[in-house]
């Protein structure tokens, strides 16, 4: 997972340095102009690859969500027509529920997973920087090696998983053959993958909290479970907030994992939003549909980070 | 944090090109000119059999150089849309047919001024015309058979499969021949659209309807080939949760002699080889009649390439000439799509399987895939997704094939 700056600039809530004095005359006005500039300057390494590569498309495919267009021959404009077909086509609903299927599985076991792994190697554990390391390992590797791995560990009938599982007289379920397993084998590589991203903001969080508080805490005769609950939860909230609006992101734009582990199927099951855009463009020949697609994904994800920022008040604590 | 999304939307740039694309007509010219053609056939293991072709192209046309680009089967249907999209497309390239009706109708396609057409097996040629001009060349066919492991049917005292077998035949033996608790299974047939076509064929029914707007499997015969197929799973095949159904298990199975029988292609021939039992092979059982799956692929020219004439005459002596047909007979790299039998005769005796006849016996009666226009993909993959639910037991038959047909013919009426 990379941060783009304004991601990460959620994270950063220090009080705002005002760096330009009040225009009183021409010369702090040559001097704000020559301000603009350098600021300009130094912006420009990561703006331009930002216009180029994600404004231009996203222009573009606004124009080709309203086009017909099957990659060949050139767009027809069809006016909203791919928007009404997407919202009165069943399937559409389908790509999205289990998109908010897999959030809602992965989310939860993905937070409280790091949380639990950032709590114990925040303790005096040797080797604690061994660990992070390990864990950290899986959201370095590459997805298509780890949606194959676990092809392998979750494989039905010869798979690790399924064999330990018979070991305890458990017969195993038939994992990503089966559509009802589908999706709960491809939301627990993901939050194992993830796990370590997690867990090394989760530290960060940790780390900045003064250890005065918790020893205010023991005085007042605090427990270890009092001081998590009253201490370190709330103060953990701005990292909550931060590892919650960068997964949910990250859920809806799931794809890689479902493209190497199921492709979507069996039957379906676990078709999400971009897996239906890329086969609509590259299977289907639809890109217009397609586009318009990305485009209905690009509004429910603005509109869920917009609710979750505006929300951020009612419990995120920037002490 | 976008570029999944951006993997899409980034096409959007490619639009632009279309649009402002240049419709200016190709001069040929005098000098050397260096032509490309990207290809899928090659790949896995016949790269220096292309190359032995193109070198021999290169040594009589001194004029004209080929730029070969070679890319995995899997990836080379995206990488094709992607670069007619965009303009990049190479001067010629491979087309199964499948596709052919579809790039055809979409004009990507040149029309080819065909020097030599007799030297093309007639079938092949008209797979690729279209109101009788010829939009591409066929490079090579390859067809379906059945295999079987002669050790497993002497041990089971089951007489070998012949070409008038249909599938009772086929069943009643497949039933003799599992056992369960050796782990040895009767029979293997891919539970998906290119053998329900076929099965269909094999019955006497029909994918499409006539104008191809509607599909006409939801018969009493189409019932009865989906039967065909799903029902062996479980009772003379392995199961979806045995692992069936992934890449190579029906191979990998018969290889290590726990499978009776098989249908898969001829191009598993290699595979099979240096298996330390005795196998061959036989036409494929009908029930109504014979049919056997034949897949062949050609080889396009660009209509936006600016040397035509040049990219032709490569296209035409890698579907045709000489070099072409010995190195695939030498190599055994799927068969020439060339009319004079006399110069495939040598393709009869060179090795396992015993009865290569079959191969040549399987043309009798062909089952091709039904094709459209739009919605090529969609149709496949639909019908291959709810024979699998039939399959796996989560529909019946019936409801899977119901399904199957509202959902394709509302992607033939454009849904």
């Amino acid at each position: 997972m990379s941060l783009s700056s304004a991601q990460t600039s959620l994270l950063d809530k220090a009080p705002q340095f005002r760096h330009t004095p009040p225009v009183r005359d021409s010369a702090s006005r040559s001097r704000k102009i020559k301000y603009a500039l350098t600021v300009l300057a130094f912006l420009l390494p990561s703006a331009i690859p930002l216009a180029l590569f994600t404004l231009g498309p996203m222009v573009a495919a606004a124009w080709i969500s309203l086009t017909k267009w099957n990659l060949l021959v050139p767009p027809q404009f069809v006016g909203f027509d791919n928007y009404s077909k997407l919202l009165s086509n069943p399937k559409t609903g389908e790509v999205f529920l289990h998109t908010v299927y897999y959030i809602a599985g992965y989310l939860p076991l993905v937070y409280v997973g790091g949380l639990v792994l950032a709590l114990a190697l925040n303790t005096a554990l040797k080797g604690r920087s061994f660990l992070r390391g390990i864990y950290f390992l899986p959201v370095v590797t590459s997805w298509i090696v780890v949606a194959l791995v676990w092809r392998w560990l979750l494989n039905p009938s010869t798979g690790i998983v399924n064999t330990v599982l018979s070991f305890f007289g458990v017969e195993g379920p038939g994992w990503w053959t089966d559509p009802a397993w589908a999706m709960p084998s491809i939301i627990l590589a993901s939050a194992w993958k993830d796990l370590g991203f997690v867990m090394v903001i989760l530290l960060a969080g940790l780390q900045a909290i003064s250890p005065e508080l918790y020893d205010a805490a023991k005085v007042d005769g605090a427990g270890w479970w009092r001081r998590t609950i009253s201490v370190t939860l709330p103060l953990l909230s701005p990292s909550t907030f931060f590892v919650l609006v960068i997964s949910l992101i990250n859920g809806f734009q799931v794809f890689d994992q479902v493209y190497a582990m199921t492709g979507g199927g069996p039957a379906g099951a676990s078709q999400v939003v971009v897996q239906q855009i890329y086969d609509l463009t590259f299977r289907y020949g639809r890109a217009g549909e397609a586009s318009a697609l990305s485009w209905m994904l690009f509004i429910v994800v603005l509109a869920v980070t917009v609710i979750q920022i505006r929300g951020q008040k009612r419990w995120v604590n920037y002490g | 944090m976008n570029r999944k999304l951006m993997a899409v939307v980034g096409l959007a740039g490619a639009a632009a090109l279309v649009m402002t694309g240049c419709s200016t007509t190709p001069a040929e010219p005098d000098g050397p000119v260096t032509i490309t053609y990207t290809n899928f056939i090659s790949n896995d293991g016949n790269e220096a059999n292309l190359a032995k072709i193109v070198d021999a192209f290169e040594a009589e046309n001194p004029n004209i150089k080929v730029k070969v680009t070679t890319l995995p089967y899997g990836d080379y249907g995206t990488a094709l849309q992607t670069d007619l999209a965009a303009g990049t497309v190479s001067d010629t390239f491979d087309v199964e047919f499948a596709n052919y009706a579809s790039y055809q109708a979409n004009g990507v396609l040149a029309p080819l001024k065909v020097k030599n057409a007799s030297a093309y097996r007639q079938s092949l040629l008209e797979a690729y015309s279209t109101g009788g001009t010829s939009y591409a060349l066929p490079s090579s066919f390859s067809d379906v058979v059945l295999y079987y492991n002669k050790d497993l049917f002497d041990a089971a005292g089951v007489s070998y499969p012949t070409k008038d077998w249909t599938w009772a035949d086929e069943k009643a033996a497949a039933e003799k021949l599992t056992d369960k608790k050796a782990g040895v299974w009767g029979d293997h047939q891919p539970v998906s659209f290119y053998e329900y076509y076929k099965a269909l064929a094999q019955n006497g029914g029909e994918f499409l309807n006539a104008d191809k707007t509607k599909v006409a499997f939801n018969t009493p015969a189409g019932i009865e080939a989906a039967h065909w197929l799903v029902d062996k799973s479980g009772t003379v095949m392995p199961t979806i949760a045995d692992g069936q159904g992934t890449a190579d298990f029906d191979t990998n199975l018969f290889k290590d002699g726990k499978l009776a029988m098989m249908h898969t292609g001829i191009w598993v021939f290699g595979a099979v080889a240096d298996v330390p039992f005795n196998w061959d092979i036989a036409v494929e059982p009908g029930n109504t009649k014979q049919a056997s799956a034949v897949f062949s692929n050609a080889i396009g020219v660009s209509a936006t390439s600016k040397n035509i004439a040049a990219a032709t005459k490569w296209a035409e002596f890698m579907t045709s000439s000489d070099t072409m047909v010995q190195t695939r007979l030498d190599s055994g790299w799927e068969l020439p799509p060339i009319s004079d039998e006399a110069k495939l005769a040598t393709y009869l005796d060179k090795g396992a399987p015993a009865n290569r006849k079959a191969v040549f016996d399987s043309l009798d009666g062909i089952a091709l895939p039904p094709v459209v226009a739009t919605g090529q993909s969609e149709m496949q993959d639909i019908m291959g997704e709810e024979l699998v639910e039939a399959q796996a037991g989560r529909k019946t038959v019936e409801q899977a094939l119901d399904s199957a047909e509202t959902r394709i013919n509302a992607v033939l009426a454009g849904g």
